[in-house]
């Protein structure tokens, strides 16, 4: 619970920026980034995810497929829009500000 | 995503779930296939944790448009719940289509009589023109009838900044289109020719009047019909124009029809026919006040800088006219031309109504209004109650909706939904009650021979008025309860011990605002029928018993002979007890009077009334003498009168009038006085008795001419039951005589009575069924309302009966809220009553809202029906029995 409550104000960058990096991943594939580039530090719950991904989709920063897997099922894939891209920006130079602000008051407190 | 395909996923909700159901199926696929367990995989999306349950009912309100699809859901919800409690929801739509329909039909009539602009241009620049003053009972009065010299003058004098219209009353006249016998009716009025203009309205067909059309008596015979008139007397026949049309022994000429929708602007009456103002003979009389005036300002000029500069100009111009007239006025003191000549000209806005001089229907609208609102918040609180009974029964299910995720906006939007649905079920009812009942309250305010016409169209206002009305009431229907619902704490309420005093303190607020509104409806009801049933019951003086009048009208007059040969005719007729003539028949709506001299003194400052009657008036009319003599046929020569008591002690106090006599100081005639009568009402019911001194018939014009009449009343006392039942065949008999005599109109004695009391008779009535409808209302709230408290209480009861509570303590426990808070709103409503009542002091007749009886009315009433209403509940209780209830808990 405490992993993903540390998530919450950032689970959507997360997404974003691996998104932006490797397109067209379905909803396992990036929790598993998530999990393997954080070194198994940063969780995101399935709970947490789809509402983030589909509310995501809602604001137009990324947008669904639904593609043929080999198995015959049918999976879902999300890559970023442009907006997305944007948002990114944002997202990123906030967490820059915020983690700087951090630091400062760590290093001198 | 686009709201089309939100609004595609909110109806394809099925589908939407599927693909969700098949994106997290493919998750644990993955899961499995990248070497995790099964198991785990599954639990992590499985429903172990509340907090995954949350997540799944956020994403479910995050894809696509959650709230139409939940509403949906809801409204499929709040349906099912109304269909569970059948009998309740069936009340409360009844109890609410009632107040919303009353609420909308007063809306329509107050809209259609004093909001609705007129269908005219520049509706909002257009006032009328009144005179503010001191009537002769010395209480301030207003005048909206101008003489047409003054107007022309005032018309003359700010011709630059404004347009003056003279508009004279959309009177019922005897017309005819072909010959004397087909006379019929028709609203006709005599308007400046600028009127057509000035509003802006085109013709139908033909041409309208023009100024051009007004130049001077005799000049301009030419009328224009109303749409309206024209559509139902000719079916649009286009071959109207040039048709002549006869009114007494001048002939018009039709050259138009005015547009569809403009019916004049008298509310309440539609204008048939319109002439040039200047051919009424009235027009050229300058001390006769008749028709009203109409200002419209011109383009560009504004009316706040304007108004007040143009009014005295005006002012100033109609009291020098005035003060000329008074000149010639025969024997007026200084003192009574001042007081006279003291009058100050008002405008009022006249786009919507002539509001000032409507203030008693405006008020008579306002009560209705108010109490078809009352109506409808009373059903309003019952509703609110039934669903605060069903919210605390539904607190679990609430609980455990809040403990598994639930959004409490959801619960409040579930709730919501359901009153929404109760208004919308109940305003279709109501759009039928309110099509139907305004026309039929119309219908009510007309005497039947001359209706009453009001355009009543349900368009954007009514329905905008609708809209508000519903949401007003959904609100108020489903905030409280809901908010309530929504701050369950699930684990207080899932343990059962929810705080139990909450809905009980709601609930008893509830009825004492439901209490107090009853009481003030029946108060004010109360008020208004003792108003009616005094008036109704006023000694009149005289006997409406079998009396026919049959008003004539003979052209330019008749010597009064031939008038006394006709009713020697009738006399004739075996079914005919006796027959007399008088000019008017008492409480006609005519009155004339004239200053009063005794011996030479100056003129009395109040005036005397006259009437001629013939000899057997006062027989006919079952009118006792006092002292003296009735008319005798040589009367007239002598200038005999018989006067009322109420003149004898105004003229003669103290001292026997027989033999005095006095003078008419209007025509300087001297009369002697032969009869006394009692006091009769003269010219309508509601006015205090005057000063009246009755005529002969028959009058000479100077010394030895006697005067034609052009128009009387013959009095017709039948041997039938139904008087009018002679009508016919008497009228009949008149036409045959040829002898230049007409009947115009038939009424009875009985029937002039009634069309006084039409304004109250309909108020005690609408009183009435409100009262009805309220008291009915509270009782079903209080029976609700207390038989829930009971089964709430069950084993609060069955605990103090086990421990030997006494019956009286137990119906004593049960009842002392209730009627503490029926107390506090019967207090409440009785103190509100005052505040309404004394709004509308002018409406009552000999009642004031101090009487005992006019508070011990409402009182025992409300009481009555409490204790009906709560007997189930306390039986209820009574026969609880302890030892079952205990076992079961």
């Amino acid at each position: 619970m405490a992993k993903t409550d540390a998530l919450q104000g950032s689970l959507d960058l997360l997404v974003l920026k691996i998104l932006s990096r490797r397109p067209r991943l379905h909803g396992y594939a990036i929790m598993a980034a998530i999990a393997s580039t954080s070194g198994e530090v940063l969780r995101a719950e399935e709970g947490s995810l789809y509402p983030a991904l589909y509310r995501m989709e809602e604001a137009g920063w990324i947008r669904a497929e639904w593609i043929k897997k080999d198995t015959g099922r049918r999976a879902r894939v999300y890559e970023l829009t442009a907006a997305g891209k944007k948002q990114l920006g944002v997202e990123e130079s906030r967490w820059q500000s915020v983690s700087l602000a951090i630091n400062r008051v760590l290093r001198e407190a | 995503m686009s709201l089309w395909s939100r609004i595609s996923n909110a109806v394809h909700g099925e589908r939407l779930n599927r693909e969700i159901e098949e994106e997290l199926q493919s998750h644990i696929e993955e899961a499995i296939a990248s070497g995790r367990d099964p198991e785990e995989a599954r639990r992590a999306l499985g429903s172990t944790d509340g907090s995954v349950l949350r997540a799944r009912e956020a994403s479910h309100s995050i894809r696509a448009a959650g709230w139409l699809e939940s509403l949906l859901a809801d409204v499929r919800f709040g349906w099912r719940q109304l269909c569970r409690n059948k009998v309740t929801s069936v009340a409360a739509v009844l109890s609410l289509a009632l107040g919303i329909g009353s609420c909308v039909a007063a809306f329509r009539l107050i809209d259609a009589l004093l909001w609705r602009p007129l269908p005219v241009a520049h509706a909002d620049r257009l006032y009328v023109l009144t005179r503010q003053f001191i009537n002769f009972d010395g209480k301030p009065d207003e005048n909206d009838n101008w003489a047409t010299p003054d107007f022309y003058l005032m018309r003359d004098a700010v011709k630059d900044q404004a347009d003056l219209i003279a508009i004279g009353g959309a009177d019922r006249t005897d017309i005819t289109w072909q010959t004397d016998n087909d006379m019929e009716k028709a609203h006709v009025a005599y308007v400046s020719g600028n009127m057509f203009p000035v509003f802006g309205l085109d013709p139908a067909l033909g041409r309208l009047l023009t100024p051009a059309d007004d130049r001077g008596p005799g000049l301009d015979p030419y009328a224009v019909l109303s749409w309206d008139y024209w559509n139902h007397r000719f079916g649009r026949d286009p071959h109207i124009l040039g048709r002549s049309l006869h009114i007494g022994d001048r002939t018009f000429e039709v050259i138009g029809v005015a547009p569809g929708g403009f019916t004049g602007t008298e509310k309440g009456t539609f204008t048939d026919i319109f002439l040039p103002l200047s051919m009424d003979n009235l027009a050229a009389e300058g001390g006769v006040t008749w028709h009203q005036t109409f200002l419209m300002l011109k383009p560009g000029v504004h009316p706040a800088t304007t108004i007040e500069p143009l009014r005295q100009h005006l002012s100033a111009v109609s009291r020098a006219y005035e003060a000329e007239q008074a000149k010639r006025f025969p024997g007026m003191t200084q003192a009574d031309i001042d007081r006279y000549l003291d009058q100050k000209i008002v405008f009022y806005p006249a786009g919507a109504c002539i509001s000032g001089l409507l203030k008693d229907y405006r008020r008579v609208l306002g009560i209705l209004g108010l109490l078809a609102a009352l109506v409808l918040l009373i059903a309003c609180v019952n509703v609110v109650n039934l669903m605060t009974a069903q919210a605390a029964a539904r607190a679990h299910e609430m609980a455990l909706r809040i403990s598994i995720g639930a959004g409490r906006r959801r619960l409040v939007q579930l709730i919501l939904c359901q009153s929404a649905l109760l208004a919308l079920m109940a305003s279709v009812l109501g759009a039928f009650f309110a099509a139907w009942s305004a026309p039929f309250v119309l219908s009510r305010v007309n005497p039947p021979d001359n209706p009453a016409r009001l355009a009543l169209p349900a368009d954007w206002r009514v329905l905008v008025f609708g809209f508000a009305l519903i949401l007003l009431v959904v609100l108020l229907l489903g905030l409280l309860p809901s908010l309530r619902a929504s701050a369950v704490r699930p684990v207080a309420a899932l343990k059962g011990g929810e705080d139990p005093h909450v809905p009980r303190l709601l609930m008893g607020g509830a009825i004492a605002l439901q209490v107090a509104f009853c009481v003030l409806v029946l108060f004010l009801s109360a008020l208004f029928v003792t108003s009616f049933q005094r008036l109704q019951n006023r000694p009149l003086g005289f006997s409406t018993d079998r009396l026919l009048l049959l008003e004539a009208v003979a052209g330019k007059g008749q010597l009064p002979v031939v008038w006394n040969q006709t009713a020697e005719a009738l006399r004739a007729v075996p079914a005919v007890d006796s027959v007399a003539i008088s000019r008017w028949s008492l409480l006609r709506g005519i009155g004339i009077n004239s200053s009063i001299s005794i011996n030479g003194a100056p003129p009395s400052p109040t005036p005397g009334w006259f009437l001629n009657v013939s000899p057997g008036w006062l027989s006919t009319m079952k009118i006792p003498l006092v002292s003296g003599r009735d008319f005798r046929p040589e009367d007239a020569s002598q200038g005999a009168a018989i006067v009322n008591e109420t003149f004898a002690k105004a003229f003669f106090p103290g001292q026997d009038p027989i033999g005095r006599s006095f003078e008419r100081v209007a025509d300087q005639h001297h009369y002697q006085i032969v009869g006394v009568i009692p006091d009769t009402p003269y010219r309508n019911l509601r006015e205090p008795s005057r000063a009246v001194f009755y005529l002969p018939f028959v009058e000479f014009d100077g010394k030895s001419t006697l005067k034609a009449v052009d128009w009387a009343t013959f009095v017709i006392h039948t041997d039938a039951q139904n008087p009018l039942a002679l009508a016919g065949s008497l009228r009949q008999l008149i036409a045959k005589r040829h002898n230049g005599l007409r009947v115009s109109n038939v009424t009875t004695q009985l029937d002039l009575v009634r069309d006084q009391t039409i304004r109250e008779r309909l108020i005690a009535m609408l009183a009435t069924f409100f009262a009805a409808v309220a008291l009915l209302l509270a009782g079903i709230g209080l029976y609700a309302v207390l038989n829930y408290s009971v089964l709430r209480r069950r084993r609060e009861i069955g605990i103090r009966m086990a421990i030997g509570s006494s019956r009286a303590g137990i119906v004593r426990t049960v009842t002392f809220d209730v009627f503490l808070m029926i107390a506090i709103g019967g207090c409440a409503g009785i103190a509100l009553g005052f505040g309404a009542a004394r709004y509308v002091a002018s409406l009552f007749y000999q009642v004031k809202t101090t009487d005992v009886d006019m508070i011990a009315l409402p009182t025992c009433a409300i009481l009555l029906t409490a204790l009906v209403a709560t007997l189930p509940a306390v039986l209820r209780a009574l026969l609880t029995d302890p030892t079952e209830i205990l076992r079961a808990e």
